[in-house]
């Protein structure tokens, strides 16, 4: 379903990585491993389709994802370094733009329960701006209950500032989405138990090849 | 599509509301440059009635580019762009959406305004009516070219008066069929030819600037 061929990626004067290829299925789970800079975020937003690769290309569903970037899209969750919620915003407000910009009409019953499952229920009305960082990474978080149909999760450290309890419900969600038959690609800093079927790429190996 | 194209006009709306502080000191920076002209030029009604409708159109331009700021640069530093544009809608519609909503709070107030100010350099009824109407017809215009200067300086330093270099000579076209057509008006003749012109400045921009706009926010973003 997603596939990298041949990805080279030059950062200034920097090759973080060069020849990566990847090959994901129906399912499958992969970790992306490395120190600081070596290219995590970089190989992350490649494969979003936000980063031209200096070489090579993903395809998803066998198609090159810069021709398709609507079908592309409507496919993906991408959980990436900023969180990408409005501040001013209440976080339901956040919930349901995001939910309508998918062309999905997520009734206000149904934003709500999506928000109890990462245990933001309490915070429904509150403004954005109040809540602390690991209730903001939440409602980020909330985009993946909330984009039903989407294949693929891209999460970029989705456990960053989260509490073990949030970390639980991240881990659910995955395992849901895994069981059935979604891809999920992610970066996770700490050491944490992924699903015992994540595959690992350490990307530290790719730099210099 | 279209639930996709209101819902980020409604969000954009939301948002300006609730940092309305902003929104109301581009349009009292519009009323405040065109107030201060005539304490510089004098109270020499002629004079005030010929310069009327040029300065009211430049204070418009420059309210416009102040607010250009609001565009884009918030939902970049905080990763909304980025996720409007992964979507899974045409980056276009999340950009005319904001683009709307950008003249809901600029273009539209101002041209408004522009009512008691007409008064205010003794405009005459009939010069007023086609000054509100060539600021209905060329603030939209405004919007979109001052939108493609947003996209370009995204995210760079001192992107602020760039923009403005790049915007302004863009906008003179706009400048220029805005002052003629109150210009017409006041010595007699039809302004339809310049309102026409303006209103296909801003059908063009409509068409082309969409594109630009999102070639240079996917650059932005890298």
């Amino acid at each position: 379903m997603l596939q990298a061929v041949d990805l080279e990626c030059v950062r200034g004067e920097r090759c973080l990585f060069r020849g990566l290829a990847l090959e994901l299925g129906p399912g499958q789970c992969l970790h992306i491993a490395g120190d600081n800079g070596v290219g995590k975020t970089s190989l992350l937003r490649i494969l979003a389709g936000l980063l031209s690769p200096t070489r090579g290309h993903v395809r998803w569903k066998g198609s090159d994802i810069v021709r398709t970037r609507e079908e592309y899209g409507s496919d993906l969750v991408f959980v990436g370094h900023l969180n990408g919620v409005k501040d001013d915003l209440t976080v339901l407000e956040n919930v349901r733009f995001e939910a309508a910009l998918r062309g999905i009409d997520l009734g206000e019953e149904a934003a709500r329960r999506a928000l109890a499952l990462l245990g933001l229920e309490e915070f429904d009305d509150a403004i954005v701006r109040q809540l602390s960082q690991g209730q903001k990474r939440r409602v980020a978080l909330t985009r993946l209950c909330g984009a039903a149909g989407a294949r693929l999760w891209i999460l970029d450290e989705p456990f960053n500032a989260l509490d073990s309890r949030a970390i639980e419900s991240v881990y659910a969600l995955l395992d849901g989405h895994l069981a059935t038959g979604g891809i999920v690609v992610l970066t996770a800093h700490q050491t944490v138990d992924l699903p015992s079927s994540a595959q690992r790429l350490d990307l530290l190996g790719w730099a210099l090849a | 599509m279209t639930a996709a194209l209101l819902a980020v006009v409604r969000r954009d709306l939301l948002l300006a509301l609730r940092q309305r502080g902003d929104v109301v000191n581009v349009l009292l920076f519009f009323v405040v440059v065109v107030t201060i002209v005539p304490l510089g030029v004098g109270p020499e009604l002629n004079v005030l009635r010929m310069i009327g409708a040029g300065t009211v159109w430049v204070a418009a331009l420059l309210a416009s580019i102040v607010s250009l700021a609001r565009m884009f640069a918030q939902d970049y530093a905080d990763g909304s762009l980025e996720q409007m544009l992964l979507s899974g809608q045409p980056a276009s519609i999340v950009v005319i959406g904001k683009i709307v909503a950008h003249w809901l709070v600029t273009g539209a107030p101002i041209t408004l305004a522009s009512v008691p100010i007409a008064v205010m350099f003794d405009l005459g009824l009939e010069s007023a009516g086609t000054l509100v109407a060539a600021l209905a017809l060329g603030t939209p215009a405004l919007s979109l070219i001052g939108a493609v200067g947003a996209a370009l300086t995204l995210g760079l330093r001192g992107g602020g008066v760039l923009v403005t270099l790049l915007v302004l000579p863009l906008t003179v076209p706009v400048l220029i069929f805005g002052a003629g057509a109150v210009d017409a008006t006041a010595g007699g003749l039809s302004a339809a030819a310049d309102l026409l012109l303006l209103a296909g400045l801003s059908l063009a921009a409509a068409a082309l600037a969409p594109w630009a706009i999102v070639t240079a926010l996917r650059i932005s973003l890298e």
